[in-house]
């Protein structure tokens, strides 16, 4: 009894250290989605599938919204599984926008899940994920 | 270390329509995740933030983290409703700051 109380004082004690680590893709994609689950549609995530160089690997997310006053995008995210850090980038928008479409270029470490999730007015979250296959890394780790 | 930006934007811009505007940061985004040949971690020095404004009013923000390669490209549309000026900031590591202004003219 007193070794299993000591054994749970060190688990205790490791446990900060761990809950400073990096957490995974889904535990990054729920602490960003709040009450709200993520459905599939709406939001197209278009990247290529094979990269040779993961420098630089551009990415568009195109969530189907009318982008009006009553309807629209105000946020569209990107998370992914095997870099350091799980966030790309948060994309902050609304119905000024006209279109809800972003473009830009990431890195990616390793052959892994990108995630583009957009959240609506309506408070709704929707996603769409595409794995890629990495054959030249990005040099993230050195 | 002065820094550059480039913006592009259409020409010509109908009023009502939906333009893109495409822009890029002359910046190396280091990770903080690389070492250098010695095997010292290089610290991070990205851009952290960038917006967009229309006479003041926020039209468009990014959150940028180490996953957003060199020389951040961001692109993104608006709806072309009124003239105006355009600003677009960034700001990130080691006191970056960068605004650029352009004028919206609307045919």
């Amino acid at each position: 009894m007193r070794r299993r109380s000591a054994v749970a004082g060190l688990l205790v004690s490791v446990l900060p250290a761990l809950g400073a680590a990096e957490p995974d893709l889904e535990a990054a994609v729920r602490a960003w989605a709040g009450s709200a689950a993520p459905r599939d549609g709406r939001v197209k995530l278009v990247i290529a599938e094979l990269v040779e160089n993961g420098n630089a690997v551009p990415v568009t997310v195109r969530v189907d919204s009318a982008m009006t006053p009553a309807d629209h995008v105000t946020e569209i995210v990107l998370f992914n599984q095997r870099n350091p850090q799980r966030d790309v980038a948060r994309f902050q928008l609304g119905p000024q926008n006209g279109r809800a479409e972003v473009s830009t270029r990431i890195r990616l470490a390793t052959t892994q899940q990108i995630v583009a999730l957009a959240r609506l007015n309506d408070g709704s979250v929707w996603q769409q994920r595409v794995d890629v296959l990495v054959t030249l890394a990005a040099c993230v780790e050195g | 270390m002065s820094t550059r930006a480039l913006i592009h934007l259409p020409a010509p811009i109908a009023r009502g329509s939906v333009f893109e505007i495409r822009t890029a940061l002359a910046h190396a985004m280091e990770t903080g995740h690389r070492r250098d040949s010695g095997g010292v971690l290089l610290p991070r020095d990205i851009a952290t933030r960038f917006e967009c404004r229309l006479d003041g009013a926020l039209v468009f923000g990014a959150d940028l983290y180490p996953a957003i390669a060199a020389n951040p490209y961001i692109a993104f549309t608006l709806r072309a409703e009124r003239p105006g000026e355009l600003s677009f900031a960034w700001e990130g590591d080691r006191g970056l700051r960068h605004q650029e202004t352009r004028r919206l003219v609307l045919a």
